[in-house]
């Protein structure tokens, strides 16, 4: 058996080939697509990786060349006479413990992340990680992932990750490092630490929190700071200004009846949106008999998912928010002191009297959720709000911060580097020089200290101007532990063996204790094994278990404080509201393609961020999609893209962070403009006198759904629950199918199993988790910008999203597309290969190998769902990114179409495994990825032969129609209407 | 009318005045000069350059992918399908004048017939390209033929593109056989005249030993019927078969049962104005105007004229369907046309192929040559708009509003296109160096000396 073999020389090849040399042809595709002097380079070499033995230096001349052309062609026939050299294939000694070649291994571990970690299970497939799936045992993931979570196993293969510990970029020695820092810390220790200054990002690690704690009292006169660019530091401030100390704030949405959003995402961001999706999704599903749903009511300024999901949205402009919120609380007749506007002069008043009217009958059955960037005064509104509702241990849950505390801010830093008081500077994990407030001037100040370390996955914009840079471990290569949004701890383990000579926190944290080179598994066993009886146990139930028992943490009983700050004044005039990205976040997923190509939720733009802006204001300053700006904020300017969102508050610039790298690596560089080039320290995520210039300059976008309306076409079917309670027949009225029997052809006989798919618009929420899964699983490759702009994005299953009515505030909905499996296929006809096929199961099967790519399929297909290799989009060089690849399906190659295939690979295991039991597959056992991963439930797949099957189940709702279904296509992907609980008192 | 002074309104279909020896040395001089007309050099080395340009494009394509194009999903079918579709149509004509008339016993047709054929046959090469081309992988297009082969796979005969396969390569066997068939008589005379050795020796290969016998002319005349009656079916089929392409799909503004029609009628209009531009600068460069005459332009203008209503009937009816339908996918899709984002290009379309040519009622457009070429080049361009928009415009906005897009033909589209322009000219520069453009014993056959006048008894 050659697996071992085969483990242990991907990593030397992968180490000996990569080490020190950035991989150049990662994203070739997009290098192609340009036309770049690079990759015609690769097409000059048909094999690029022998041409590179070719002695550079050494110009071959005529003369060379002929002889080694005759040398080779005489040795050619010699070949046959030389002996192979040998290699040795050793079979395991002891077979590791149910060890099938070809058959994965899940093992949990848990994703750290801002906000919380989630706990997942990673597929490994022969010793690598290719897909990462939730972990069903843990609070934050209750067996989904986010698209994040999903994209998060491509940074473990990406080239561009630094990796090697370079000084002054020299590669060096960890031991050159220690060595440095032994010296360092000497100085160090008469001063006791006085100019250690220690920078990280936010620490949810209790192993890492306590090792910086044994340092901080190492050296007692060293300081450690924190600096998390989008983390919800409001949020803390709020906590204080309410209770007078920081607690961390969750909900339990499956017992709230009425929602309210304070521009919180919470269904789509933060560290437990997929939890939150899935309780939300619960109270709002529509079964049979049961006609309850909850309701949301969202008042935010750029649209978000949560926006688009709401009974009642209403924009509200970041600086309104909290006049907004006074309102809505003075109307509930919370009790609070200083002077309250209410909401009598507001032009939202109905809305607020309604709202408050809503919250009021349902005490203690609902929640009001402040996002995270939202200012303090407006979080502690809302638990003035939830406290007063009597939601506090109902619905809303305050708890100890789950990550470290006591740290310094970053202006702090900033200030002791001024004073040139920084001796030694160690920075884990951030980023400032990139994310840093722009008027810390952060980059020069960074190079007042003497000696400074970085630590982080990529060499980064910060790691440049760093003395040492020392790579970071991914958290598939590392041991440690992290805490979920409610406190529960995870032990994080190790799938691979580190690809490059990478350190992970704990391991370099140990560098400047009396214990340099312990190891990361001997240091987290450390933390945790005192006091444990029974460790060994303990250790083992809790690394397989993926979440640590009993440690979520107990919820917290604080009290309102008596006294209050004034409210803060409006602002007039056009004002800039910076957000993290929706895919990139604070730019920390940059380089990740998956990530950078998944179109925005509600924008379905790619690689780029814009300036959004309302209708109105567009019209006003007579503003078009595409026209370049320059957005002119406290005397910094940064030119930015102009985009018309439907629903923006008004009179209001979003702008995402996270664009504008510099050093991100090959994919994440240059895409974009800078937001954090106009983020002021004082004012983080909005603030008054915006200008905005015409340049006159036009810069394209990348947007994969430029057509916003639906027609009028009955395509996303959407109702209200009043509706469908007087006529629950109002889908099947609204889309008609033709009558059977209509076709002169006979139907498909299916013996045994007929997939088919039910997608719930009501429980949807278009976070795109199904779109990055899929794309994990099915190995799709990422094209690149110039290639959305053709028009050839990859996606298998997409999510169209319509607006409808007005257009200062449309509603939204949000509609996954998968291939539909008709089973009166129109590609099927048309193909002259037949190359793709109906299967006696009902899929709608796509033989790569048979394709020649007339592309009538996709044309025919009124869906839309197929997708063409126009170029070679997969990436069959290099070595790493082919380790992420799902050795069960076809990586494809040039000229063929593709399509969803059911996960038709899921699907024989499933069988495999059946047949072995002799038994059928059972409901549930054939999961689809985009299924897997939906942390909404909406995605439900199965064997619709069975009625007693969940998928049968939902087929028979009355919800249920089949889109385009009077094409007499009859899909297999059928779809349940959206349903809304608009508050008939707005409505009115 | 008979001896009024009034010019007659059929103008003659020869020239008074010519007889076999004229006619024979006129068109065989042609190609048994020594001295090549500048002109015709000028004009080949375009038409070679142009083909190189495609031999260029055709290798980038082979090497980058068909990405090179500005081909996407939802617009699958994008110059290729376009340029297909309009090199076919315009080789209809050539076996329309060549099949149908002669069963029809037109015999103003034997001045154009041969270089009408001729042309057929370089239409249908370039169009023949574009299906392979188009492939994501050209190298297996030979899968498309049903053969015997290892995998035990035929191919999908659902699928019209089979049928395509079929019906074009049917086509252009038919059309070459018939176009030799027809040359071999000629080809023996310029054996005949010929003075090198090395001409001598071709034609005389290609002669195939035609010496003129009553037995000779006997079965020469029976094949050629048995082939037009072959060909005949052809004109009809082959352009049926490729309309099938759009009809057999569901997209809107394919899906319809008018198409086969439409698009026979199409074809013959593209055809015969593709006709007129090669025969008017002909006639005059070469100095043929005694034979190929007023009466054929005019002829050709009013089979233009009656294609054209056909074609503009078809407009208006796909136009009034899909409103009368009530499909809200239909009225959309005509409404799009109309006022979408390619609606100067319908337009233009409704211009070159429905307004413009009302001028050919009036006798004396059809009787201005200069006009006549113009006409024949607007109606070219027409044509070829009119493809463009039933693929393009139909493709760009289907049903579901998400999946709307643009189609931008790049650099590589229009080499591709501007290169089997090439290639079709460098060919018929060919043809009309090395081989008579006007079959030279047909014209013998209507000349007043062939009338064979039985002696009074």
């Amino acid at each position: 058996m050659s697996s071992e073999n085969t483990k242990s020389l991907d990593l030397a090849t992968i180490r000996t080939r990569l080490t020190g040399a950035r991989g150049r042809d990662y994203w070739r595709s997009l290098e192609q697509l340009a036309g770049t002097p690079g990759f015609q380079e690769f097409l000059d070499r048909e094999f690029p990786r022998l041409a590179s033995e070719w002695p550079e230096e050494d110009v071959v001349g005529r003369r060379n060349f002929m002889k080694l052309a005759g040398a080779s062609l005489a040795l050619a026939g010699l070949s046959a006479c030389t002996k192979q050299p040998p290699e040795t294939i050793v079979p395991y000694v002891r077979m590791p413990e149910d060890f099938v070649p070809g058959k994965p291994f899940y093992f949990a571990t848990a994703i750290p992340g801002p906000g919380g970690a989630a706990g997942v299970l990673a597929e490994s497939h022969m010793g690598r990680p290719t897909k990462i799936e939730g972990n069903p045992a843990h609070p934050a993931s209750l067996g989904a992932a986010s698209a994040i979570m999903q994209a998060s196993v491509l940074s473990l293969y990406d080239p561009d990750r630094s990796q090697a510990i370079t000084f002054r970029g020299d590669i060096r020695s960890y031991a050159a490092f220690l060595g440095s820092v032994k010296e360092a810390l000497a100085t160090q220790k008469p001063k006791q630490g006085g100019g250690i200054c220690i920078l990280t990002e936010a620490i949810a690690s209790p192993t890492a929190a306590a090792q910086l704690q044994a340092i901080l009292k190492q050296y007692p006169a060293s300081k450690w700071y924190q600096f998390e660019p989008c983390a919800a530091h409001a949020a803390k401030a709020g906590a204080v200004m309410a209770f007078g100390e920081p607690v961390d704030t969750y909900y339990k949405l499956d017992g709230a009846k009425v929602i309210l959003s304070l521009g919180a995402d919470f269904l789509a961001s933060g560290g437990a949106s997929v939890r939150y999706a899935r309780e939300f999704a619960a109270g709002r599903r529509v079964r049979g008999e049961k006609t309850e749903m909850n309701r949301l009511y969202a008042a935010e300024t750029m649209p978000t998912n949560t926006g688009a999901k709401a009974d009642h949205r209403l924009p509200v402009r970041a600086s309104e928010m909290e006049a907004f919120t006074r309102a809505v609380a003075k109307a509930l007749g919370v009790n609070l002191p200083g002077a309250n506007p209410d909401g009598a002069g507001s032009p939202h008043a109905k809305w607020i009297g309604a709202v408050a009217k809503d919250l009021d009958r349902h005490k203690g059955a609902s929640a009001v959720i402040a996002g995270g960037e939202q200012p303090g005064a407006v979080h502690a509104l809302a638990h003035a709000i939830n406290h007063h509702l009597g939601n506090i241990g109902r619905t809303v849950v305050h708890i100890d911060p789950i990550e470290a505390q006591g740290a310094n801010t970053l202006e702090a830093l900033a200030a002791e580097l001024e004073a040139g008081k920084v001796e030694l500077l160690v920075v884990i994990g951030a980023n400032p020089v990139y994310s840093a407030p722009a008027d810390l001037n952060f980059k020069e100040k960074l190079l007042k200290a003497a000696l400074r370390i970085h630590h982080g996955l990529y060499d980064d914009e910060t790691g440049e101007l760093c003395h040492w840079h020392i790579p970071d471990t991914h958290y598939l290569e590392n041991w440690s532990d992290t805490r979920a949004f409610d406190g529960t701890v995870s032990i994080i383990q190790p799938l691979i063996a580190p690809l490059y000579r990478s350190k992970s926190i704990h391991e370099f944290l140990a560098a400047f204790t009396e214990l340099p080179e312990s190891s990361g598994y001997e240091i987290v066993r450390g933390h945790w094994a005192p006091g444990k009886p029974d460790f060994e146990t303990w250790w083992r139930k809790s690394v397989h278990d993926g979440v640590v028992a009993d440690t979520a943490s107990p919820a917290k009983n604080v009290g309102l404080k008596p006294s209050w700050p004034a409210p803060a004044p409006a602002s007039t005039g056009i004002e800039v509201v910076f957000r993290p990205d929706p895919t990139v976040h604070d730019g920390r997923f940059s380089n990740l393609g998956w990530l950078q190509e998944l179109p925005k939720p509600l924008t379905k733009i790619t690689w780029d961020n814009a300036a959004m802006v309302s209708p109105a204001l567009a019209e006003k300053l007579q503003l078009r999609n595409e026209e370049v700006v320059d957005l002119v904020y406290r005397n910094r300017t940064v030119k930015a893209p102009v985009w018309i969102v439907p629903g923006h508050a008004k009179d209001s610039v979003t702008v995402h962070l996270g664009y504008g790298r510099t050093r991100a690596g090959k994919v994440g560089n240059g895409n974009g403009f800078n937001a954090y080039s106009i983020r002021t320290a004082s004012a983080p995520w909005f603030g008054a006198d915006l200008e905005i210039v015409k340049t006159g300059a036009r810069y394209p976008l990348a947007c994969t759904q430029d057509h916003q309306s639906m027609e009028g076409r009955a395509l996303a079917l959407a109702g209200t629950i009043e509706e469908y309670r007087e006529n629950p027949e109002f889908v099947e009225e609204l889309a008609e199918a033709p009558p059977k029997g209509l076709t002169l052809y006979p139907d498909h006989k299916y013996e045994g199993y007929a997939w088919g798919m039910a997608i719930d618009l009501t429980s949807c929420t278009g976070c795109n988790a199904c779109t990055v899964a899929c794309q994990a699983e099915n190995n799709i490759p990422v094209v690149g910008k110039d290639q959305v702009l053709a028009g050839r994005e990859m996606h298998w299953i997409r999510i169209d999203r319509y607006f409808d009515g007005d257009l200062d505030n449309p509603s939204a909905i949000h509609q996954p597309v998968p291939c539909m499996h008709c089973e009166n296929a129109p590609c099927e006809v048309v193909c002259p290969v037949a190359a793709t096929s109906h299967s006696s199961e009902g899929l709608n099967d796509m033989t790569y190998n048979r394709c020649v790519g007339t592309k009538y399929c996709s044309n025919n297909c009124p869906y839309k769902v197929r997708r063409f290799n126009f170029f070679l989009y997969s990436d069959f060089v290099n070595p790493t990114v082919a380790m992420q690849k799902n050795p069960d399906v076809s990586v494809r190659s040039r000229g063929v179409m593709e399509k969803c295939s059911y996960c038709v690979q899921r699907i024989n295991h499933a069988r495999i495994e059946a047949k072995k039991e002799d038994r059928a597959i059972r409901d549930g056992e054939a999961v689809t990825a985009c299924e897997a991963s939906c942390p909404a439930q909406a995605i439900v797949f199965g064997n619709i032969n069975d009625p007693a099957s969940r998928v049968s189940r939902l087929k028979a709702e009355k919800l249920n129609y089949g889109m385009l279904a009077e094409l007499n296509t009859k899909p297999r992907t059928t779809y349940l209407a959206a349903l809304r609980n608009p508050n008939p008192e707005i409505e009115a | 009318m008979s001896g009024s002074s009034t010019p007659p309104i059929q103008p003659p279909v020869l020239d008074p005045g010519q007889t076999f020896g004229s006619v024979t040395d006129k068109i065989s001089s042609i190609v048994l000069t020594k001295r090549t007309p500048l002109v015709w050099l000028v004009g080949f080395g375009i038409a070679f350059s142009l083909t190189m340009l495609l031999l260029y494009s055709i290798g980038y394509l082979v090497v980058k992918g068909i990405g090179i194009w500005g081909v996407n999903v939802p617009i699958g079918w994008g110059f290729d399908i376009v340029n297909f579709v309009w090199w076919i149509g315009i080789g209809h004509a050539g076996t329309l004048i060549s099949a149908i008339l002669l069963l029809l016993r037109q015999t103003w047709r034997n001045s154009i017939n041969r270089f009408a054929e001729a042309m057929t046959l370089f239409a249908v090469a370039c169009a023949g390209l574009y299906p392979v081309l188009h492939l994501g992988r050209p190298w297996l297009m030979y899968w498309l033929f049903p053969y015997p082969n290892t995998m035990g796979l035929w191919p999908q005969f659902r699928s019209p593109l089979v049928w395509d396969v079929f019906a074009v390569s049917t086509y252009a066997s038919v059309s070459l056989l018939f176009w030799f068939v027809g040359l071999i008589p000629d080809l023996a005379t310029l054996r005949d005249r010929s003075k090198k050795r090395f001409s001598r020796f071709t034609y005389g290969i290609l002669a195939m030993g035609w010496r003129g016998s009553a037995r000779h002319w006997q079965v020469y005349e029976t094949c050629s019927l048995l082939l037009a009656g072959l060909a005949t079916p052809l004109v009809v089929s082959v352009h049926t078969v490729v309309s099938f392409d759009f009809a057999v799909g569901l997209i809107p503004g394919w899906h319809t049962t008018i198409f086969p029609p439409y698009f026979v009628a199409g074809a013959i209009y593209s055809g015969f104005a593709m006709v007129m531009t090669l025969a008017i600068p002909l006639r005059k460069i070469y100095g043929l105007e005694g034979l190929i005459t007023m009466r054929h332009l005019q002829n050709m203008a009013k089979v233009m004229l009656a294609t054209g209503l056909i074609v503009a009937y078809g407009y208006m009816v796909e136009a009034f369907m899909a409103w009368y339908s009530g499909n809200p996918y239909e009225r959309y899709m005509i409404w799009n046309r109309m006022t979408g984002p390619y609606a100067m290009g319908y337009w233009a379309l409704i211009f070159c192929n429905v307004i413009a040519p009302q001028t050919l009622w009036f006798s004396k457009v059809r009787n201005s040559v200069p006009v006549l070429f113009a006409m024949s080049i607007i109606v070219n361009i027409g044509m070829w708009l009119e493809r463009f928009i039933i693929v393009v415009t139909s493709l760009h906005r289907d049903f579901l509003p998400s999946s709307w897009g643009m189609y931008h033909p790049t650099a590589w589209d229009w080499s591709t296109f501007l290169g089997t322009i090439g290639l079709f000219a460098a060919l018929l520069f060919l043809f009309v160096r090395f081989l008579p453009m006007i079959s030279i014993f047909e014209i013998r056959q209507i000349l007043p000396q062939a009338e064979v006048t039985e002696p009074p008894k």
